[in-house]
C-alpha cells in the first residue's frame, strides 16, 4: 500500500528570506509549475525525513496576512485553507519569519497558528539580526506562540537539519480544530508584545542598510546610480556574450560540417544542415547574452536594490501615470514579457495594472535580442565612439531606449483615455539589503536557460522544420529565373504579404520570416537562415554567417526598419496568452496586439523612408 | 498638543503616529498601509524625502522595517515626538 507523501508548505512574509530556504532544503531538483486554475507560479520540491521517508515541500507565495492584497496572496491563503481547488490542504507548516523584524513577521504567523495545522517556526536570518544588534530568546518565542521554533540561517544552510527533525515530529501530531483569529487590532497588540518579550537586548549598531541608502537613495545621486547600473548592464550583454558565443559557432559550425562528411546528399542531410542546424543554432548561440541580462535582474533582486529602483523610478513613472510598482515588472519584462505581466499583480490599482500590461511588450525582451544583434552586426560597424562605448552597444541601447519612450508615451495616452482612474500609488516594503548567494543566482539562471532551451527545442525546432519544408517544395524547375524560395509555397504566400511590407521596405523574405515570427521573435533570425540557406544550395554558402549574407543582400534603411519593425511588434502568442489570462478575456490582448502591430508598422515606415531620404 | 504630518517629518528623529486619516485613501490603500505594520501607535522615523527636485516618494522605518510611501499619503498620517 503507498501511502501519499506527507505535504508540507513554506508560508511567511515577503522577505523573510523563504526562498533561501526552500533552495536550501531542496536543492536544485526543484519543479516549477502553477496553481491548478491560476497562472501563480508554483515551485515544489523533496525533502527527506531522518529515516529517508521524502515530503513534498511547496513554497507559498509571501504574504502579509491572511486577507490578501493580491492574486498571490489569495493563493497563499487558499491553500493554507485547503480551499484551492484542485490542490490538497498541506499537512503541516514551515512559518519563516525574519529574526529582524519581528514586530511585523509574528501578526501573521499568530494567523497562521490560529489554524491548527502542525507548525514548525523558522526564526530566519538570526545572522542579520544579530549583526544589527539584536539578542533574541528563541524559547520564549516557542512559549509565547505554542510551537516549536527553530534557528536559521538558510543562506548558510545553518539549523536545517534540526528544522527538519522538529518537522518530522510535528507531522506526528494530528491537526487540532482551528481557533477563532482575533480581531485585526488585537492580533497586532499582541504581536508587538510578543516580540518585545522575547528581544532580549538590542545595542545600536552601525546599519549597512542605512548607510547604502543614503547613497542609493540620494536625491541627486540615486538615479545618476541607476542609469549608470542600467548602461552596464546593457553594455556588458554585448561585452561578455562575445567569446562564449564565438564557441557555439563554431560547435554548431563543427556538427555541420561533421553531418556533411558522413551523410549521402538528399533530403534528411538538407534537412539536418539547412533546417535544423541553421534554424535552432541561430538562435542557440543567444543563450549567452539572455543569460547575462538575467544574471543582472537576478542579482538586482537578491541584493534587494529591485525595490529601490522602483523608488528612485516612482516620480518619474508618475509623469505617465504610472507608480514605481510598474517598473519591476517591466524590468522583468526586459527578459521576457510574461514573467512582467505576472509580476504586475503586485500593483494594487487596477487601471495602473492594466497599462502596465499593455505596455510591457515594448520593453525589449530578450528574444528580440537575437534579431537586434544579427542585424546591428552585420549593418553597424564595430568602431568605439569613446573609451570604453562602443558603436553598436550604443545602437543596442538606443533601441531599448525607443522601446522605453514609445512605452512611456503609450502609458501617458492609455492612462487618459481606455485606462482612465484614480491617480497611481506607490507603498512597498522596502528589504534590508543582502549579499546574494551565488547557488541562488545559479539555480535560477539554470532554471531560465533551461526554459529557453526546451522552448529552442520545441516551438522553435518546430517551427523552423515546417518553415523549411514549406520553402523546399514544390523544388523549383532547373533554368527557372525563379530562386527556390520564391517558388515555393513559403514563397507564394510571401508574395502575397509582400504588397504590404513593401512599402516599409521589406522583401519578400521578410515578410516569410514575419509569420513564423508570432510563435516567437527570436523565430524571425532563424526563419531567415533557413529561408537564405534554401537559396544558397551549396555548403559553403550555408556555412556563411547569416549577418554576413544580410549584409549584402539588404539596403541599410531596410535593415534599419526591420529594427525599428521589432521595437513595437508584438509578436509572441505567449505573451498575448499571458495578457488574456491576466485580464480575464480578449478584449485587452486584441486591443494590444492592434495598436502594437499598428505602432510597428508606422514606425518602419518612418525610419525606412527617412533613412532612404539620406541615401541610405 | 500638534501633531506633525509624516511628509514633514524631519529625517532621523523618532516618532509615534498618533492618528491616520483613513478616508484619505482608497481601502486598498489603507489595508496595506495596515499589512506593512502602519498604524496608529508605532514608532516611525523619516528616512528619506525622495528623487530630484520632487521630494517624493518618501522612505521611513516602521518598527524595524522600511517602507516607502507617497508624500500625499504621508500628509494624512500624523505623527508626534516621543518624550
Amino acid at each position: 500500500m503507498t501511502e501519499m507523501m506527507p505535504l508540507v508548505a513554506l508560508v511567511g512574509n515577503p522577505n523573510a528570506g523563504k526562498s533561501a530556504l526552500f533552495n536550501a532544503l531542496t536543492g536544485a531538483r526543484q519543479k516549477i509549475a502553477n496553481y491548478p486554475g491560476v497562472t501563480v507560479e508554483r515551485k515544489s520540491g523533496r525533502i527527506a525525513l531522518a529515516d529517508g521517508r521524502p515530503v513534498e515541500l511547496v513554497d507559498l507565495p509571501g504574504a502579509y496576512s491572511l486577507s490578501p492584497d493580491s492574486l498571490d496572496e489569495a493563493v497563499t491563503r487558499d491553500v493554507v485553507l485547503g480551499k484551492l481547488e484542485g490542490h490538497r490542504r498541506p499537512d503541516a507548516l514551515i512559518i519563516v519569519v525574519d529574526a529582524g523584524n519581528l514586530d511585523n513577521h509574528l501578526r501573521f504567523t499568530l494567523e497562521l497558528v490560529a489554524l491548527g495545522l502542525p507548525v514548525v517556526v523558522a526564526l530566519n536570518m538570526v545572522d542579520l539580526a544579530e549583526r544589527d544588534g539584536l539578542e533574541l530568546d528563541p524559547a520564549k518565542l516557542s512559549s509565547k506562540l505554542g510551537v516549536p521554533v527553530v534557528q536559521t540561517v538558510a543562506v548558510r544552510k545553518r539549523g536545517l537539519d534540526a528544522l527538519v527533525e522538529t518537522l518530522d515530529a510535528q507531522l506526528k501530531i494530528p491537526p487540532v480544530a482551528a481557533s477563532p483569529i482575533a480581531e485585526r487590532k488585537a492580533l497586532t497588540a499582541r504581536a508587538h508584545s510578543i516580540a518585545k518579550a522575547v528581544i532580549v537586548k538590542e545595542t545600536a549598531t552601525r546599519q549597512w542598510t542605512r548607510t547604502l541608502d543614503n547613497i542609493l537613495l540620494h536625491p541627486f545621486a540615486g538615479p545618476l546610480i541607476l542609469f549608470g547600473l542600467l548602461f552596464v548592464m546593457f553594455q556588458s550583454v554585448f561585452a561578455w556574450s562575445e567569446a562564449p558565443i564565438g564557441w557555439i559557432e563554431t560547435g554548431i559550425a563543427a556538427l555541420s560540417d561533421g553531418i556533411a562528411a558522413t551523410l549521402p546528399t538528399g533530403f534528411f542531410r538538407s534537412l539536418l544542415i539547412e533546417g535544423v542546424l541553421a534554424g535552432v543554432g541561430s538562435v542557440i548561440v543567444f543563450l549567452p547574452q539572455i543569460l547575462i541580462l538575467f544574471l543582472f535582474i537576478l542579482i538586482l533582486e537578491a541584493t534587494g536594490y529591485m525595490t529601490r529602483a522602483a523608488f528612485v523610478m516612482d516620480r518619474m513613472m508618475a509623469s505617465v501615470g504610472l507608480s514605481g510598482h510598474s517598473f519591476i515588472p517591466l524590468l522583468s519584462s526586459f527578459a521576457c514579457a510574461i514573467p512582467g505581466i505576472m509580476a504586475t499583480r503586485t500593483i494594487m490599482d487596477q487601471k495602473d495594472r492594466l497599462t502596465t500590461i499593455l505596455i510591457a511588450p515594448l520593453m525589449t525582451c530578450s528574444a528580440r535580442l537575437p534579431v537586434y544583434t544579427v542585424i546591428i552586426g552585420a549593418f553597424i560597424p564595430a568602431r568605439a565612439i569613446g573609451p570604453g562605448i562602443g558603436l553598436q552597444g550604443t545602437v543596442l541601447f538606443a533601441l531599448y531606449m525607443a522601446g522605453i519612450v514609445g512605452a512611456m508615451v503609450a502609458a501617458l495616452f492609455l492612462r487618459r483615455t481606455v485606462a482612465k482612474g484614480s491617480n497611481s500609488s506607490f507603498l512597498i516594503e522596502m528589504p534590508r539589503y543582502q549579499l546574494p548567494l551565488i547557488r541562488d543566482i545559479a539555480l535560477g539562471l539554470w532554471q531560465r536557460a533551461w526554459v529557453f532551451l526546451r522552448r529552442a527545442g520545441t516551438i522553435i525546432f518546430a517551427s523552423t522544420i515546417l518553415l523549411w519544408v514549406l520553402l523546399s517544395f514544390p523544388k523549383v524547375p532547373i533554368g527557372s529565373e525563379m530562386t527556390q524560395s520564391e517558388y515555393s509555397v513559403a514563397g507564394r504566400i510571401a508574395s502575397g504579404l509582400a504588397v504590404v511590407t513593401e512599402p516599409i521596405g521589406f522583401n519578400d523574405k521578410i515578410a516569410l520570416a514575419l509569420i513564423p515570427a508570432m510563435a516567437a521573435r527570436e523565430v524571425a533570425v532563424s526563419a531567415l537562415a533557413t529561408a537564405y540557406s534554401v537559396d544558397a544550395g551549396d555548403e559553403d554558402a550555408t556555412a556563411m554567417a547569416l549577418g554576413d549574407r544580410l549584409a549584402g543582400q539588404w539596403s541599410l534603411a531596410t535593415a534599419l526598419a526591420f529594427l525599428a519593425w521589432f521595437v513595437f511588434a508584438p509578436q509572441c502568442i505567449s505573451t498575448i496568452a499571458v495578457a488574456k489570462r491576466e485580464t480575464n478575456g480578449w478584449k485587452w490582448p486584441i486591443f494590444m496586439v492592434t495598436y502594437l502591430f499598428a505602432l510597428a508598422y508606422i514606425a518602419a515606415g518612418i525610419t525606412y523612408w527617412t533613412a532612404r531620404s539620406f541615401g541610405l | 498638543m500638534g501633531g506633525v504630518q509624516l511628509d514633514q517629518l524631519p529625517l532621523n528623529q523618532f516618532a509615534i503616529v498618533r492618528t491616520i486619516d483613513w478616508s484619505a485613501f482608497p481601502d486598498s490603500e489603507g489595508h496595506r498601509l495596515r499589512s506593512l505594520g502602519l498604524e496608529e501607535g508605532v514608532g516611525i522615523e523619516a528616512l528619506h524625502m525622495g528623487i530630484l527636485l520632487w521630494k517624493d516618494p518618501i522612505a521611513v522605518r516602521v518598527g524595524r522595517m522600511t517602507i516607502a510611501l507617497r508624500r500625499k499619503v504621508a500628509a494624512a498620517i500624523i505623527c508626534e515626538f516621543a518624550a
